[in-house]
């Protein structure tokens, strides 16, 4: 095993809350607030963790186990994520599938915690994540197929490390349209502004924030933390193909990555500051859209 | 070991002819059968599991009086691979139904019911065994009667006789196929014996694919491939709850092994088998799915599962055809050793699923969705084994259910990296409706298990009682099976290969780097028990110096919330059904609210099958005014019927003297 495999699950464990203090910093100056501090989830996640709890009595094991979960499998997860170049501690042919099955087995479970308190908003929350994740996972996966087919691999490592500045001047456009549609991806699944707002103050309108309304103290803290390595494994996934990870040394390549993950951060935050939220209804033809924008990629691809 | 199968062959008739007459002598013959059922089980699992781990097995042969036919049973790697699940199912929903079928029933049918359960098993024992043509179909007959009267087990019920008269006609039309395909390969080969058919292939290629066409449309009617899929909905609810399982998990099985041990008749497969598989399998399960998502009872909702995941086996075989004939052998290995890992997967999991949901009809009388909820509570065996059936369903790791998720999955990605332009945009398209499938089946599980178990009892009914000990222990069987599967399936790995050998010697192997993804993915499971295990401690530490109050769930300040507010199954599922509405033509029935005081409103929606709407009813009201027309031919007078017979002789006679 390479010790240097380490470092990406590490950062990803200490730096993934920054990712949301740096998209809530960029949304205050596009809209010319100061903002909370930068280490606001920090501060949010240590207050959370000291906190007792408020269980329903029509809650069960299910909704104490899907925290618990769902955090469990995206820490997972992160073994799997390679970083700018970097390889992941864990890699071989088919690992993105884990990885995939890994965040379905995180939905299940929060899907699971949401139906269990029997209340209607979490079940409307439930139902629309189940639909949006439905549509957003064949976007997902014919985007990693584009790019196992251009680097001729089948693990993430090998994906990133052979997919080179060539390709870039070769088959620019299929890499441009695999990374829009991985774009689309990251904002569906980590319920971000299009799909979902993060900052909705009405229990009708949320989407993730919904399935949660329950939970509190520890509970809430890991789902917040969970949330926000997922944010950031997208992050890394789009930046790993953006990357030419190939032709650097590994310190670089590390600086590389990691300045690659804060840039779609912002990225993420000047989407969510200069657009408003799609009708929900929109929302499987932006999905179906990202899907057709990989599969044209890979047709492009094609010799 | 081959005297322990014939043990086991001899041991099944003798159970139910036994346990018929206990019945009939007025003892309770349910324990009896289910010790039997055991008994035989592990009689011809051990022999199955012997030759899966490299044994060879002699064959037999005994005389038949019966022209062109034989006593002739043979035991390779492919009989013996559907042989486990057979076995292992087999007890378990015996142990089961020794609780389901215990008291409150008149013990003469129960001993019929033992006996057609037996014969069941017997004959799905010998259809994998059977070595010979007229064998095999007379093997293939009784499968199909013993599970129709399993059907109609409570046949005083309408809605239980009309399903099993579409299961009783359906099975015959394939049946039908399938005596044309093996009298055709008889007559070819001049002989009834599958030894002298296999490999020597079929000269003509137009006979080949008419062969093939016949299988997939015989064995298709079996194992459930769109449109022939139609009996599945409709038996599986009507059958008592473990023959539900039998045949779910095992039984439509029989047409996958067909399937492939046609194959190993007609030689070198053409390019166009594997597309149409292919077709027919993506086809199939994003029709079972999406029927699926949109059913309002639970053992529906489970038999169009059966439907999707029958369709991701064909989708597996196809591909697997396909990678085969251009020029792809490890997409070719792969994806047939991804439709039999998830052949013996979903026998695990549906096993456990329909014994889950007979027990949740045992406890409250109803597989309603909208009846159901909050059944955690009182049934919490039931419920977490049903939880982890539907975790195993989906796909998810670190179960059994993801391992022939990620097989397929690699069988898709292989074909994506070939240089074969169509077979990558196969490939390609593979991976997106299984992306799509699986999806779907989140959204469907997590609605059968939410409606039933989580949240508030949606009627009040009186306290259900949750089942009893041989009931809850043939659950946990499958249920550590699920788990044992998932993390030590790279252990099958070799006998996946040995399997695959029968189809084609040449194959290469099925993971060339070690260790195979499956070692990975064990180890990536055990990763996560740990994590799972320290985050739960972690928890727990944290939560015991703190208070932890017990309140209403929020409600958003409402004064008087019911449990009838709780957001219903069908509200869970009507983003993606709406979505889907040109394939499912869901029925909405509204009658909204109306003036300023209103009273009463109505909603009621409905998915009929699509299949048996458009196809089956139109066809089947046409052949019957067709049909009508030589009803003069019938009239019940025994004498009549003899002339038919003599003189359907004499014309046979003639024909023969011409």
């Amino acid at each position: 095993m390479n010790l240097l495999s380490l470092i990406p699950p590490v950062l990803a464990l200490i730096l993934s809350p920054l990712l949301l203090g740096v998209i809530n910093r960029v949304k205050a100056r596009f809209a010319g607030r100061r903002g909370p501090p930068l280490l606001q989830v920090y501060y949010d996640l240590a207050k959370l963790l000291r906190k007792g709890a408020v269980y329903s009595r029509t809650t069960t094991w299910v909704f104490r186990a899907g925290p618990v979960v769902g955090l469990a499998a995206v820490l997972t997860a992160l073994c799997l994520m390679p970083l700018g170049g970097v390889p992941a501690l864990w890699k071989f042919p088919g690992d993105f599938i884990l990885l995939t099955g890994l965040l379905g087995l995180m939905r299940f479970a929060m899907v699971g915690a949401a139906l269990d308190t029997g209340s209607s908003f979490e079940g409307m929350g439930a139902s629309r994540e189940v639909w949006i994740s439905a549509l957003a996972e064949p976007a997902l996966l014919v985007a990693l197929a584009t790019l196992a087919r251009q680097a001729q691999e089948l693990s993430l490592t090998r994906i990133c490390a052979a997919l080179s500045e060539q390709h870039w001047l070769h088959t620019g456009p299929v890499l441009a349209l695999v990374v829009v549609a991985l774009g689309l991806v990251l904002l569906a699944e980590n319920a971000r502004i299009p799909v979902d707002d993060p900052n909705t103050h009405l229990e009708l309108t949320m989407i993730h924030e919904v399935m949660v309304l329950d939970h509190g103290g520890p509970d809430f803290a890991f789902i917040l933390y969970g949330a926000a390595l997922k944010l950031w494994l997208f992050a890394a996934l789009v930046t790993g193909m953006v990357i030419p990870a190939g032709s650097l040394s590994p310190w670089p390549n590390l600086v590389a990555g990691l300045g690659g993950v804060f840039l779609v951060a912002i990225g993420v935050g000047v989407v969510e500051s200069v657009m408003a939220r799609l009708r929900l209804l929109i929302v499987p033809q932006l999905l179906v859209g990202a899907g057709a924008l990989a599969a044209t990629a890979f047709l492009l691809g094609l010799k | 070991m081959n005297a322990l199968l014939l043990v086991a062959l001899a041991l099944l008739p003798a159970t139910g002819f036994a346990a018929w007459f206990w019945g009939r002598t007025g003892r309770n013959p349910s324990g009896l059968a289910a010790a039997g059922v055991v008994a035989a089980s592990v009689f011809g699992g051990l022999p199955a599991i012997y030759v899966l781990l490299g044994g060879e097995l002699m064959p037999w042969r005994f005389p038949w009086p019966v022209p062109g036919g034989e006593f002739h049973l043979e035991t390779d790697a492919l009989t013996a691979w559907f042989l486990v699940p057979l076995f292992l199912l087999s007890a378990c929903a015996a142990v089961y139904g020794a609780g389901f079928w215990r008291n409150g029933i008149a013990t003469r049918r129960l001993g019929n019911a033992w006996l057609f359960y037996c014969l069941l098993v017997f004959a799905m024992m010998l259809v994998l065994l059977a070595r010979n043509a007229l064998l095999f179909l007379f093997a293939w007959e009784l499968m199909a009667l013993s599970s129709f009267f399993l059907v109609v087990f409570e046949q005083e019920r309408a809605t239980v006789r009309r399903p099993g008269w579409i299961y009783l006609g359906l099975s015959q039309a394939g049946a039908a196929f399938l005596f044309a395909l093996l009298l055709i390969l008889g007559h070819k080969a001049n002989s009834m014996d599958f030894t002298h058919w296999a490999w020597r292939g079929v000269d003509s290629p137009v006979l080949a694919g008419v062969l093939f066409a016949l299988a997939v449309l015989g064995f298709g009617a079996k194992a459930g491939f769109v449109p022939l899929h139609i009996w599945l909905p409709e038996a599986h609810p009507a059958a008592p709850s473990h023959v539900s399982a039998l045949m779910s998990g095992v039984l439509i099985k029989t047409g996958i092994y067909g399937l492939i041990r046609t194959l190993t008749f007609l030689g070198e497969p053409a390019a166009w088998w594997g597309g149409t598989l292919l077709g027919i399998g993506l086809l199939t399960a994003i029709f079972g799915v999406t029927f699926a998502l949109a059913q309002h009872d639970l053992k529906r909702l489970l038999a169009y599962s059966s439907v999707e995941n029958i369709g991701l086996m064909a989708a597996g075989l196809g591909l697997g055809l396909l990678g085969w004939c251009l020029g792809e052998p490890v997409v070719g290995v792969l994806g047939l050793a991804a439709a039999l890992l998830h052949a013996f997967n979903h026998t695990l999991f549906k096993g456990l699923l329909f014994l889950g949901a007979g027990s949740v009809l045992h406890a409250t009388g109803s597989r309603q969705f909208e009846d159901l909820g909050g059944l955690l509570k009182p049934l919490p065996w039931t419920g977490a084994l049903f939880g982890l059936g539907a975790v195993a369903l989906c796909g998810l790791p670190p179960l059994n259910g993801f391992l022939s998720e990620l097989l397929l999955m690699l069988t898709a990605f292989g074909s994506v990296l070939s240089p074969e332009n169509p077979l990558a945009v196969a490939g390609l398209l593979t991976v997106a409706v299984l992306a799509l499938v699986s999806g779907l089946a989140v959204a469907t599980f997590s609605k059968a298990f939410g409606a039933t178990f989580l949240g508030e009892p949606r009627k009040p009914t009186t306290t259900p009682q949750e089942n009893t000990g041989t009931m809850r222990a043939a659950m946990c069987i499958l249920a550590a099976a699920c788990v044992a599967v998932g993390f030590f399936g790279f252990m099958l790995v070799t006998p996946l290969q040995r399997v695959v050998a029968v189809l084609s010697p040449q194959f290469p192997k099925l993971f060339p780097a070690s260790p195979s993804p499956l070692v990975w993915v064990s180890g990536a499971g055990v990763a996560l028990l740990v994590l799972v295990a320290g985050l739960a401690v972690w928890r727990k530490t944290l939560l015991a110096r703190r208070t932890v109050d017990a309140t209403v769930t929020w409600d958003c300040g409402y004064a008087r919330p019911h449990p009838r507010m709780q957001y219903t199954a069908s509200s869970f599922a009507q983003p993606l059904t709406a979505l889907f509405r040109a394939l499912l033509r869901n029925r909405v029935r509204l009658s909204p609210p109306t003036g300023i005081l209103p009273t009463a409103a109505r909603l009621a929606t409905e998915a009929p099958d699509l299949c048996a709407e458009r196809l089956a009813r139109p066809l089947f009201a046409r052949l019957t005014t067709r049909l009508a027309r030589w009803r003069w031919l019938q009239h019940g007078n025994v004498q009549l019927y003899v002339l038919y017979i003599a003189l359907t002789l004499l014309a046979l006679l003639l024909w023969k003297l011409r």
